[in-house]
């Protein structure tokens, strides 16, 4: 055990000489890890800051919220059947809400794509939701400004809206949208309140800060009729534990309404956020796997690039092997100093790969909140130091099993 | 008593289709504290020999026995641990490490032998305040000249106190008055009891020894004990 201490100690002392003896080749072959190791540390926290930004994203809608739809989210279901599917109607709603006892908030959706303008301002295609009062308490809104539309409001179709962030920002620059008089879709409203930030730009248009909330009376008499399309339930379970209770109670219910007999499949689905979850982790997945394999590639030339030099140096100290192995240098020792060296070179790349990856994340940062994780640190030091054992041992192997008598003849 | 006792050894390199007998059928005894030089003309087998002997390389066929034990069947890492413990080598080009200093040359046999730290750095500078370079420990190989160089090669022979020093052409680089001061350091070395084995064409660096071995063709031509050897006594030049 002091033995191999000593030996360990004695590796590091050679290689540290030897990078510093070639200062130039050393630097130029590290250069390879670095440019591995960076795009690696780089890609995982990119990664991480997707999957990041998806979940808060996502969270924004709610663990424990199901929407009750004409359409399924995901699922191998065909397409036409759903389109085949009845509409849900404002009455299947008024009948669900009387029965459901388990939900702690039950609300229509409807939604409609409109243009809001504000004097000169527009925003093009805003997604327009329409809904009850009782939808604020299936989401988890917090405001800027103002606030949601009351109950009164709702049940008598008033103008009044609500907007998301991003929209009231485009309106209003100055941030002085409550009580302003705006033109959605050419009809006017009143601004009630404005959202803080909710999501995450991944969700695009789903993402409540691009939308505008108004009562859903005002969506059915002007933006489409209340034969036209199909509406959504939200319905919120009273804690994420009783999912699963709300979502058989609402089936059942919804199946009474329907008017469906037993052996009838379901003619609506009961979607979550956790289908939404599964189809994104199988994007991603397939995202993660081809930049990491693309990394990946960028630190194999890394490596291939040291064992070529580390083949050259083992080469050009052939005498030194000769010597070390006739004062009495096992092969063991050899093979570990070699190895040793080619491990230092990969670490210290390493080490500045990452240090450059955290500068260049923090660049990332502007678009992608997103830092560099424990995890990706461990990773770095681990990858390289694997890659440096790996590139190392065939010329580390080349050295230790040269015979003495002939590296010591060699000029 | 024996140090060396090599019996019936050969050695054949295979050069292309053609059978080169480097060694054939040599016996040969060595006790200790004997001052042996091995003589020969290029081609005569005295490198293989010396290989041989230094457990570098092993015999075709034939027994060798060093301090008593079998080495001619014995593994690489097993003769690596012969070498490193009783074999103390001087080579003609000095063959030290051209990045580290002359104590960590001195070390290094210690370092493989697995001495620790202070106990290393302690024998490694005495064996060079031994050679007369006390005073230049920490110099580079390249900051020290030829003479010098080939007394830290003696230093790091002598450090592991070794059963035999098996000198290489010692004086092959050097000119004759550096060459002379190195004998004169073999000298003393044998001298303290040491068992010295050194290869030479030279035949007035061959006078120092007191048994010569002259080979040729792969063969033993010739052993004798030199009746007067050449016994160096001007050791006021060893400071230079």
């Amino acid at each position: 055990m002091r033995h191999f201490v000593f030996e360990v100690r004695e590796s590091l002392m050679i290689a540290l000489r030897a990078i510093r003896a070639n200062k130039v080749r050393s630097v130029l072959t590290m250069l390879g890890i670095v440019i591995g190791i960076t795009s690696v540390v780089l890609m995982t926290t990119a990664i991480k800051g997707i999957d990041n930004a998806f979940q808060s994203g996502i969270s924004a809608l709610g663990s424990d919220v199901l929407y009750i739809d004409k359409w399924a989210w995901f699922g191998n279901v065909d397409w036409w059947k759903l389109r085949n599917r009845r509409n849900i109607n404002m009455d299947h709603y008024e009948k669900f809400k009387a029965q459901a006892k388990l939900p702690l908030a039950v609300a229509p959706v409807i939604n409609s794509r409109q243009t809001i303008k504000y004097g000169d301002r527009r925003v093009e295609s805003v997604f327009l939701n329409g809904s009850t009062s009782d939808y604020l308490a299936t989401t988890n809104f917090t405001f800027d400004l103002g606030r949601f539309y009351s109950e009164i409001e709702s049940s008598s179709s008033r103008y009044v809206a609500v907007l998301g962030s991003e929209v009231a920002k485009n309106l209003f620059p100055l941030g002085d949208a409550l009580d302003k008089a705006i033109k959605i879709g050419g009809v006017n409203f009143k601004v009630v309140g404005v959202l803080a930030e909710q999501g995450s730009f991944i969700l695009g248009s789903f993402n409540p800060d691009n939308q505008a909330f108004v009562p859903i009376g005002t969506i059915f008499k002007h933006f489409l009729g209340q034969s036209f399309g199909s509406i959504t339930i939200n319905v919120r379970a009273q804690t994420p534990a009783l999912v699963e209770e709300t979502k058989a109670e609402a089936e059942g219910i919804m199946r009474k309404i329907r008017g469906l007999s037993y052996h009838e499949e379901n003619d609506f689905s009961i979607n979550q956020q956790e289908g939404l979850m599964s189809n994104y982790n199988q994007v991603v997945g397939v995202i993660q796997v081809a930049g990491l394999f693309i990394t990946g590639l960028a630190l194999f030339v890394g490596a291939i690039g040291i064992m070529n030099i580390m083949f050259v140096s083992v080469k050009e100290r052939t005498k030194e092997i000769g010597i070390r192995k006739a004062i009495g240098a096992k092969k063991r020792t050899i093979l570990g100093q070699f190895i040793f060296e080619s491990a230092t070179i990969c670490l210290l790349g390493g080490l500045i790969g990452l240090l450059l990856a955290i500068l260049l994340s923090m660049m990332v940062e502007q678009f992608l909140p997103t830092s560099v994780q424990y995890d990706a640190v461990i990773l770095a030091i681990v990858i390289s130091l694997i890659t440096g054992v790996v590139a190392g041992f065939a010329p580390a192997y080349t050295a230790a099993k040269m015979d003495p008598v002939e590296a010591l003849r060699y000029e | 008593m024996n140090i060396i006792n090599i019996e019936h050894i050969s050695k054949i390199y295979q050069v292309g289709s053609e059978e080169v007998h480097a060694l054939a059928d040599v016996s040969l005894r060595i006790n200790k504290n004997e001052y042996v030089a091995i003589m020969g003309p290029s081609g005569s087998g005295k490198s293989t020999l010396m290989n041989m002997l230094g457990c570098l390389d092993t015999p075709t066929s034939g027994k060798y026995e060093f301090t008593g034990v079998n080495v001619s069947q014995m593994s690489d890492n097993e003769l690596a641990k012969i070498r490193n413990k009783e074999i103390g080598f001087v080579f003609q080009t000095f063959n030290l490490l051209p990045r580290s200093d002359a104590l960590h040359n001195v070390e290094l046999p210690l370092i493989y032998a697995g001495i620790p730290s202070t106990e290393r750095k302690e024998r490694a500078a005495q064996a060079l305040i031994d050679v007369g370079l006390g005073d230049r420990m920490h110099h580079k190989p390249n900051e020290l000249s030829g003479g010098q160089r080939q007394r830290v090669a003696v230093a790091r022979a002598i450090v592991t106190n070794p059963s035999i020093i098996l000198a290489d052409e010692p004086t092959g680089n050097l000119d004759s008055k550096t060459g002379e001061e190195i004998m004169l350091l073999f000298n003393e070395i044998y001298e303290k009891g040491n068992t010295i084995i050194l290869v030479t064409h030279e035949e007035y660096i061959a006078e120092h020894a007191a048994r010569i071995i002259r080979l040729k063709d792969g063969f033993i031509e010739n052993d004798e004990i030199v009746a007067s050897r050449y016994i160096p006594n001007f050791k006021s030049t060893q400071d230079n």
